[in-house]
């Protein structure tokens, strides 16, 4: 075990430890050591790094949220008015003692397409930051995830932070499961309507082998719809949005639901989202 | 397996000592099977039913899912060691033995963690409030009617020591 205190030494001993995994929170990865289905050998311990837990502006237009940062802090100021979809879907995350331990680049390491964060990252194309100890890139979302539980990240990078822009609009999550706590998501979607620009973006949790983008489906409604910030949305305008996002989707039978159930989620989800941004 | 790991933790304000330990050991063994405090329970190991509940830097955590050696230089509270001010038992144990709230008792310690870290954030929770903060932790027996009337008591109690 190596507890690095700060983010050089974890970098360095990643470099050193070809066989080395970093563990923030552990709520993803402890469940896999218990059951047997990992035995790791070398660890490097995120836990005591203060530069992965910092908030920052880096500028007007962005918040910059370390990748350490656990779902109880993402839940409350200051990020919650400034990012309310990202508080809302970490509000829905487990229970208060995952959110408490659960972390921001936990969920981008483990890049399940239940992840709850990963649809807020993909509606409001936010970059990940990758540092390894000798190199810095700045990753789009979209480029990030490539499959289930898969990303481009190199093992010896760390996620150091996630940049979110933040807009001049609406945005909202929601999830559905089969019951209000503790709940990994059977469907979810992420609305942001940007005023300044006019665009909606959508984007969908459990429906595909990555997060979507419905980007047809955005398409299609600026082409048939106003979008400024005084716009009404017409029940016939959202109905067909939420239509048009479930064709969009690829969702699969499992353990959890079906493919059919999710579609059905995704069409009412996507036009209450619709109809509560711009009410 | 190598068990070639050493460290110390901070456990109910003593430092001790673990030794010949392999790296993907929970703190919720490492507390049971080799610092002798089985308090905490043990029932899923993923998180889901809260009886392993400890405060890990002053926060509600499940002891299954926090890889031991990663919590040193951290402070460590499991049930042995919440203060009961020289008393036997603590405030909230003491309601939940008063209001019945203990039937099998396996979800039993878990709940005193995060009921006293409750109290101690957020003195006079509201009723939903008190169900979002015990959401974690998993009762099959009670039905948590009495578990609920236990907080009562318990904020009931610490309000009129603060008063009087
Ligand atoms: C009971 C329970 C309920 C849950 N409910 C939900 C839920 O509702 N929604 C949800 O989205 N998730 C849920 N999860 C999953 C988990 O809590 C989240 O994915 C969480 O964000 C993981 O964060 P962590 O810090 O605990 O990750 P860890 O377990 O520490 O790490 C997870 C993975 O990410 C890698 N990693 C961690 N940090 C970094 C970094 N900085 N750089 C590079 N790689 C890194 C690790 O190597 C590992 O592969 C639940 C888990 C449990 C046990
Ligand atoms: S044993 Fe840890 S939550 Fe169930
Ligand atoms: S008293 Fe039996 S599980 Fe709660």
């Amino acid at each position: 075990m190596i507890v690095a205190k700060s983010l050089d030494a974890a970098l360095i001993a990643l470099r050193e430890h070809d066989d080395a995994r970093v563990i923030q929170g552990g709520t993803d990865l402890m469940v896999e050591i218990n059951f047997n289905h990992l035995k790791p050998t070398t660890m490097v311990s995120l836990r005591h790094i203060p530069e992965l837990r910092t908030i920052t502006r880096p500028d007007g237009n962005t918040i910059s949220i370390g990748s350490g940062v656990p779902y109880s802090q993402l839940e409350i100021e200051p990020v919650a008015s400034v990012l309310p979809a990202l508080a809302q879907a970490s509000r829905t995350v487990g229970s208060p003692q995952i959110r408490a331990a659960g972390s921001l680049g936990g969920n981008l390491g483990t890049c399940s397409p239940a992840g709850d964060t990963l649809p807020v990252m993909f509606a409001l194309d936010a970059d990940i930051h990758l540092q390894s100890s000798d190199s810095h890139r700045t990753v789009s979302i979209h480029q990030f995830m490539t499959g289930v539980k898969r990303n481009v990240k190199r093992h010896d990078e760390i996620i150091t932070a996630v940049d979110f822009p933040i807009i001049d609009g609406w945005q909202g999550y929601s999830k559905v499961g089969v019951r209000n706590a503790m709940v990994i998501s059977v469907a979810s979607a992420c609305l942001v309507a940007d005023h300044k620009s006019g665009d909606v973006r959508l984007a969908l949790g459990s429906v595909g082998p990555t997060i979507i983008r419905c980007r047809e489906t955005e398409q299609w409604l600026k082409d048939n719809a106003s979008l400024t910030h005084n716009s009404v949305i017409s029940p016939d305008i959202a109905r067909e949005f939420g239509a048009r996002a479930s064709r969009e989707c690829s969702p699969i039978d499992d353990h959890r639901s079906t493919a059919q159930y999710r579609r059905h989620a995704i069409s009412i989800l996507a036009a209450r989202l619709l109809q509560k941004a711009y009410s | 397996m190598s068990m070639n790991e050493f460290y110390t933790l901070n456990v109910n304000g003593q430092p001790m000592q673990v030794q010949d330990s392999w790296v993907g050991e929970s703190l919720l063994y490492v507390l049971r099977e080799r610092l002798g405090l089985p308090g905490s329970k043990g029932a899923c190991e993923q998180g889901e039913c809260g009886s392993c509940t400890v405060l890990l830097d002053g926060q509600a955590v499940c002891s299954c899912l926090v890889m031991a050696a990663t919590a040193v230089d951290s402070t460590i509270v499991t049930v042995e060691g919440l203060d009961a001010h020289g008393a036997e038992l603590t405030d909230v144990q003491d309601a939940f033995v008063q209001q019945g709230a203990v039937q099998c008792g396996f979800c039993t310690p878990g709940l005193i963690v995060a009921i006293h870290h409750l109290l101690e954030e957020n003195p006079q929770p509201s009723e939903l409030e008190v169900k979002e903060a015990i959401s974690g932790n998993i009762c099959r027996c009670t039905g948590y009617g009495r578990i609920f009337a236990a907080v009562e008591q318990a904020v009931a109690v610490r309000k009129a020591s603060r008063t009087s």
